[in-house]
């Protein structure tokens, strides 16, 4: 059930963050959320974009190092406490989160978290076992 | 006193004596070869040549050339041309791939090897009052061991300092008053640094002279050198195949390095057609061994590109002088005073799963070579979270490290991102070339 991210590799140059932008754009594909993580060298950028597969169709005929990776995403109440209660969750199970963020959705009081971990289907198991409500790739497009 | 030849005989002998002297010894070197490696004998068969036919150097052309690539397949004893226990060293340097290349000494070879070390000492001013610094790199690298047995020839206090931890090497420079440095050109800049950080004063060391080689530089860095050291900067040349530093010096004219003659013959020849090319001509090095006995190469093409000249030295000595090289009719490369070739690197990527599509990147920054190579990956290497690709990048490094001795830096870049022109990767980007190094 995990939904897909587009991480692409981008070399620290000049020019580099146009071209991905452009292409998207061009595409007339909207950015849910963006991420980074970066290196002297070079960043990995992370987006949830509302049509990944034309996103990475789009992207690639630009020329970049695209890669389409499986996350758990999770809908949580827009209030303090909120993310404390998942991360606690995923402690206690011993899930180790490899990186995360988060972003709201102006329509509703909601927001979304987004958990790179080693297995998805084990971690969304204990997520929803312990009453925490999974993202799907629809609520990405509707939100 | 200072004494101004180490063997003002040989030094200075009239040019028919050496003529003489070469004669003589290459007809016994190409009888000593043929008889004792099969390797070159094949060679010279192949060519149709015998011992015979080799009556002096004017015969020397009709002899077989051998290359570094011959020196890798014959490794490690295809050219040994002495029984082994009469061999007492080894000394390495890199091959054009995986294998090294191992020379045999006797100690004859040795003795005759330190001797050419000492002349260059004395041209520079030593003698058996001086304290030398022997800063070159010691173990398989012939830097070490040359200059330190020459100083030990010419009676110095010798300092075995080998390279790196300048701090002891200023210290000891300080308090024991070394009167010559013997280094890298990059290493001597990077000590003068290091002085001036420290505000020591050209003028409160000892020094007099300055012995550097095993890279190539130019005029500037030498006046740069020589203000920063308050020194007489000497120009020093050789290389593994045919003994180490000190098959050809500089003297006080400090206008090309005389090359010893009695010991060794110098060629220039076309690099495309191998035809030798008359004195004064620019063209590649090649070099005959006279008097080694373990592993004597004729006709060794040294991919160095450089012009002889028999114009008379003020300094006395009659031997044929070489200009600084001028270039290097290969891809090799010199990095921080280690050999460089592509085709090492391309061997380490493919053996660690990589496409050979690379680019390698050098310059010079604070009088030290950057050495930087960028490596394309495949698809399957791309990694969501940075530590998988800068994983994968050290990984890359310490294969690399194995293979040549220093440390890339490595940078993984996106497939097809390395620039290809007319279908072909510009694979070296040498840097150093805007400061007018010849590399």
């Amino acid at each position: 059930m995990a939904i897909n991210q587009i991480s692409i590799f981008v070399e620290n140059k000049e020019g580099k963050l146009v071209t991905i932008t452009d292409s998207i754009a061009n595409a007339g594909i909207d950015i849910r959320a963006l991420s980074v993580a970066d290196t002297q060298d070079f960043g990995i950028f992370r987006l949830i974009v509302t049509d990944p597969e034309k996103a990475k169709t789009a992207l690639e005929s630009s020329g970049c190092f695209v890669s389409i990776t499986k996350v758990v995403g999770v809908s949580i109440p827009d209030e303090p406490g909120s993310l404390a209660k998942i991360v606690n969750i995923l402690a206690r199970y011993n899930i180790n989160i490899e990186y995360m963020y988060a972003f709201i959705a102006v329509s509703k009081k909601e927001a979304s978290v987004v958990l790179r971990v080693a297995d998805n289907e084990a971690a969304e198991k204990i997520l929803v076992e312990n009453g925490i409500k999974l993202l799907k790739e629809e609520d990405i497009v509707s939100m | 006193m200072s004494k101004k030849y180490f063997q003002p005989e040989q030094e200075t002998m009239p040019l028919e004596d050496i003529r003489k002297i070469q004669d003589e010894k290459l007809v016994s070197q190409v009888r000593h070869v043929y008889e004792n490696v099969p390797y070159y004998r094949d060679l010279m068969d192949k060519k149709g040549v015998r011992p015979e036919d080799i009556k002096g150097v004017d015969d020397l052309h009709k002899l077989p050339f051998i290359k570094k690539d011959d020196l890798r397949e014959a490794y490690p004893y295809g050219l040994l041309a002495t029984d082994l226990k009469n061999c007492v060293r080894i000394h390495s340097t890199s091959g054009t791939t995986g294998k090294r290349v191992v020379a045999f000494y006797t100690q004859n070879d040795v003795d005759m090897w330190e001797e050419c070390c000492a002349r260059a000492i004395v041209a520079a001013g030593g003698d058996n009052g001086d304290v030398c610094q022997v800063a070159y790199g010691y173990g398989l690298f012939t830097g070490g061991a040359g200059l330190h047995g020459g100083s030990h020839k010419v009676g110095c206090l010798t300092l075995p300092m080998s390279s790196g931890n300048t701090d002891r090497q200023i210290q000891f420079m300080m308090d024991l008053n070394a009167t010559i440095l013997c280094c890298t050109p990059s290493y001597a800049a990077y000590i003068g640094e290091t002085l001036k950080e420290k505000g020591i004063k050209p003028e409160d060391n000892k020094l007099k002279a300055g012995i550097f080689g095993a890279e190539p530089w130019t005029e500037e860095m030498r006046h740069d050198i020589e203000k920063s050291l308050g020194i007489k900067a000497y120009d020093i040349y050789g290389l593994t195949e045919i003994s180490g530093p000190g098959v050809a010096f500089e003297c006080e004219e400090q206008k090309g390095m005389h090359i010893n003659e009695d010991h060794f013959i110098a060629e220039i020849i076309n690099p495309e057609t191998g035809e030798p090319l008359p004195i004064g001509e620019k063209g590649e090095l090649v070099f005959t061994s006279l008097d080694k006995e373990a592993f004597p190469l004729l006709r060794y093409r040294t991919r160095d590109i450089c012009v002889l000249s028999r114009e008379k030295c003020s300094c006395g000595r009659t031997f044929v002088r070489m200009t600084k090289p001028l270039g290097r009719s290969d891809d090799m490369m010199i990095i921080r005073g280690v050999n460089v070739f592509p085709s090492q690197i391309e061997s380490v990527l493919l053996n660690s799963g990589y496409a050979p599509n690379y680019q390698i990147i050098v310059d010079r920054v604070n009088n030290t070579d950057t050495f930087d190579i960028n490596v394309e990956m495949k698809e399957e290497d791309f990694s969501d979270i940075p530590t998988g690709i800068t994983n994968k990048e050290k990984a890359l490094q310490s294969a690399m490290k194995a293979m040549l001795g220093i440390n890339p830096k490595i940078h993984l870049v996106a497939p097809k991102s390395i620039a290809r022109s007319e279908g072909k990767a510009v694979r070296v980007i040498d840097k150093r070339k805007r400061l007018g190094i010849n590399i």
